[in-house]
């Protein structure tokens, strides 16, 4: 099993919890993270219905390999509670809050969480967090949010509410994100999470939407968060390393093996030494590689 | 007694005695030898058909007890078969057989009420839906409908078991010595393919018209020397509901995923090389393959030398880009299929025995390479229904399935679950075409490849991004989702039986328990 912080989060897959037909096809476009929506998505006579599908569907639905995320109601509401308590007892891989702008949101969380893994005999720990960035206040404390608590596997900007809160809104070119953008990948990289990037709404601009991929992709974002499976693909086809990165990367795991065999404490290719950023970007580009299916789990190439 | 079939069905004795019928045993139809049936000619020199009054056709042509049919080229958007069936019940002829090449919703109505009056005491067709389709589940009609394939249909006409008295075939345009095709006017619907079987084989051809053209009207696909009587209505049918429109592209992630995947096994296939040949049929998921197979088709420089069927506007585009060489119209679903008929030459219009019949000196389905079909359900054995629904009652149609599933590559595309209603399941509810023409079922959790097909186990095993699944799997998972229903009920009486398309007994249907 992948380490939980090692892993590819190229697409987050947002789920209405309260729609079935969704819940149970969730699994099959190849999302990287499935994230079941308890708050925006669902109306709130629907609130306790969608807790009850997604509880279900966790225990009975085959998600393959893809991390289930569940952006749980916000702390002021009272739904709250009861959303962290279902989902530990069903054994979600992370809980997304919503809104978080300090360190004690997430840490408040965390207590609940860990109660919640005491009570239902869940492993303490076991339990991850992410949260969502959503102001300006939220974006000024990202480092401390980013490091409130071990369980914090990462940080995403949620444009939405964050550019209402700039007295501005969206647009094409994405520069009113610019700020928030660095600032969440910043305190993500620092923290050693992962940064995901907003939503990108309108289906029918698929121009603008890989231009915004491009950037997110050329920043280092780890991925971003999807409304719609077809956007998966896009995504996914964006962050594909190219057959030059990929030979470099076999190159340095090759000399990682070598090393290995000769017991020597030292990587070196071509005459030069491998140093340990080269490595994990190495390290990266194989997975990625294997994710967009280019090479197969041996590393070698697959002919198309 | 009852003996079990080749495909496991248990088919009550008296059934074949009475009828006649073979059990179904293989789907190699082999090398007969077939006596057709040749329909009797009531000569004319005369140079004016056209009859005013469809009253007095239907009164000179149709007795008690006769076979009847029609065709259901105008789909949805049919008028005459109401005109039609309107005088015969109020004229009060009874035990009719009625033998349309099959039967759309908006036929519905008058045949519960043919059924209900003692007019129609037997029904073959091709499938039926709806209120029809829950009549005839729940015993409506004494004796069993038989459903027929398209293919089946017409070696079932050629052979005399069906021997059609009278065929009332409505027409978008005709002259008046019954040169008519399907093409131009304002209710064109492109291929005659279904109904130039009645005209050939049908004893009294009575063609129905809004559109009488200049003699003699060409192109001809029904000509005059088949037909006895025109008859001039004031509307044949309703343009808006014959096609099914500009054809939309599905948006629905879970369609293309799988038909995303379809195309992977096709261009993974050893059938995939320059000049293969394709049927898709219609539906969101079928056109979406089309798209993404001329993906393909491009990027490979592969051309294909035919597609076949029942033909839609983006086959057609593929046909006018090149990469396709000829188009095979059985039936046209779409207004823009049908337009091009007539202006793009390397559009053919075949005949359902040409299209699909076995009992035949080559049909063009024996060259098919690849088809894509769907499935109300499949089950572990690969055998496909598409006749009757989860709760039993008969709810779709035969049409070319089990001939077209005789393709080289039979890939039958579906959703793992319908809602609540697992799709590959332990055993179909009814057998319409067997698992020895099935090579590959694609859900969108994954494929399931038919171990028979050795070859595609090992071509198909590598394709990056689809998980292969043994059907047994793949059984296992929709269960998994949507759990074990209650065991369907159904009582003795049967009340359909389904010919496979070399007329041999493959299932019978039984009456819904209430």
């Amino acid at each position: 099993m992948m380490k939980q912080k090692e892993r590819l989060r190229r697409t987050m897959m947002f789920v209405p919890g309260n729609n079935p037909a969704m819940v149970k096809d969730a699994g099959i476009f190849g999302a990287d993270s499935i994230m079941f929506d308890l708050e925006d998505a669902v109306s709130m006579s629907e609130k306790d219905a969608a807790r009850y599908l997604v509880y279900e569907a966790l225990q009975t639905v085959d998600y393959g390999d893809a991390e289930l995320v569940v952006r749980i109601n916000g702390l002021d509401t009272p739904y709250y509670e009861n959303d962290i308590k279902a989902m530990v007892k069903a054994g979600i891989d992370v809980i997304r809050l919503p809104k978080v702008e300090s360190a004690e949101m997430m840490q408040q969380l965390e207590v609940l969480v860990e109660k919640a893994e005491k009570s239902f005999g869940r492993e303490v720990g076991s339990t991850n967090l992410m949260a969502a960035i959503e102001s300006a206040k939220g974006v000024v404390n990202a480092f401390e949010i980013a490091t409130s608590s071990k369980r914090m596997i990462g940080i995403a900007l949620s444009a939405e509410d964050y550019t209402t809160d700039m007295k501005t809104h969206r647009y094409s070119d994405g520069q009113e994100l610019l700020y928030a953008r660095n600032v969440i990948l910043h305190a993500a990289r620092a923290a050693g999470i992962a940064a995901f990037d907003t939503v990108f709404t309108n289906m029918d601009d698929e121009e603008g939407f890989y231009r915004e991929t491009e950037l997110i992709h050329q920043l280092g974002f780890d991925g971003k968060s999807l409304v719609n499976p077809r956007q998966i693909e896009m995504v996914n086809k964006v962050y594909e390393p190219t057959k030059k990165e990929i030979l470099n990367a076999q190159g340095v795991i090759a000399a990682i093996e070598d090393a290995k065999r000769k017991g020597s404490g030292v990587i070196s290719m071509n005459g030069q030494m491998v140093d340990r950023p080269v490595v994990l970007r190495a390290q990266r580009v194989m997975r990625l590689a294997i994710a967009a299916n280019l090479i197969d789990e041996e590393g070698n190439e697959i002919e198309e | 007694m009852k003996l079990k079939n080749n495909v496991g069905r248990e088919i009550p004795d008296e059934i074949l005695k009475e009828k006649g019928y073979q059990s179904f045993q293989t789907v190699d139809f082999g090398n007969s030898v077939i006596q057709r049936d040749a329909p009797k000619v009531h000569a004319t020199t005369e140079n004016n058909k056209v009859v005013d009054s469809l009253q007095d056709v239907v009164l000179k042509t149709v007795k008690d007890g006769m076979t009847i049919s029609f065709h259901h080229h105008f789909r949805e958007g049919d008028y005459v078969f109401n005109k039609v069936m309107r005088l015969i019940i109020d004229y009060g002829f009874k035990n009719l057989t009625l033998a349309p090449s099959s039967l759309t919703n908006v036929m519905n109505e008058i045949v519960v009420e043919a059924i209900g009056k003692g007019v129609v005491t037997n029904i073959t067709s091709s499938g039926m839906r709806g209120t029809l389709g829950d009549a005839i589940s729940h015993g409506a009609l004494k004796n069993p409908v038989i459903f027929r394939s398209h293919g089946g249909r017409a070696r079932a006409i050629e052979s005399g078991k069906i021997k059609i008295d009278v065929a009332f075939l409505g027409v978008p345009n005709s002259d008046a010595m019954g040169n008519a095709n399907g093409m131009d006017g304002k209710t064109a619907f492109g291929s005659l393919g279904y109904a130039l079987m009645d005209a050939k084989y049908a004893e009294k051809v009575v063609l129905v018209t809004d559109n009488i053209k200049p003699y003699p009207n060409t192109p001809a696909s029904i000509k005059q020397t088949q037909v006895d009587y025109v008859v001039k209505v004031d509307a044949v049918g309703d343009p808006d509901k014959i096609g099914s429109g500009a054809t939309r592209f599905t948006k629905d992630p879970k369609e293309l995923k799988i038909a995303k995947t379809v195309n992977e096994v096709i261009t993974h296939s050893p059938y995939f090389k320059e000049g293969f040949s394709f049927q898709t049929g219609s539906g969101g998921a079928a056109l979406a393959v089309t798209r993404f197979l001329r993906q393909s088709m491009i990027a490979n420089q592969i051309k294909a030398s035919f597609a076949l069927g029942g033909i839609t506007k983006p086959t057609i585009d593929l046909l006018e880009e090149g990469l396709v060489q000829k188009v095979m119209d059985v039936q046209d679903f779409d207004e823009g299929a049908a337009i091009s008929m007539h202006k793009n030459k390397n559009q053919q219009e075949i005949d359902a025995s040409w299209y699909a019949d076995p009992a035949n000196k080559g049909a063009m389905v024996d060259a098919l390479d690849v088809v894509i079909l769907s499935a109300l359900e499949v089950d572990t054995q690969f055998n496909v229904n598409v006749i009757s629904g989860s709760d039993g009652v008969i709810r779709g149609a035969i049409g070319g399935h089990q001939d077209a599933a005789t393709a080289k590559l039979t890939i039958i595309s579906a959703p793992l679950v319908r809602g609540r209603i697992a799709t590959v399941v332990p055993n179909v509810t009814t057998v319409v075409t067997p698992g020895d023409s099935v090579d590959v079922v694609v859900t969108e959790i994954g494929i399931a490849i038919n171990p028979k097909r050795k070859d595609l186990l090992k071509l198909l095993t590598k394709i990056p991004g689809v998980p292969v699944l043994t059907i047994e799997e793949m059984q296992k998972k929709a269960q998994e989702k949507v759990g074990i229903p209650k065991q369907l009920e159904f009582t003795n009486r049967v009340v359909a039986l389904v010919e496979y398309r070399d007329g041999s007994l493959i299932d019978v249907i039984n009456e819904v328990k209430e």
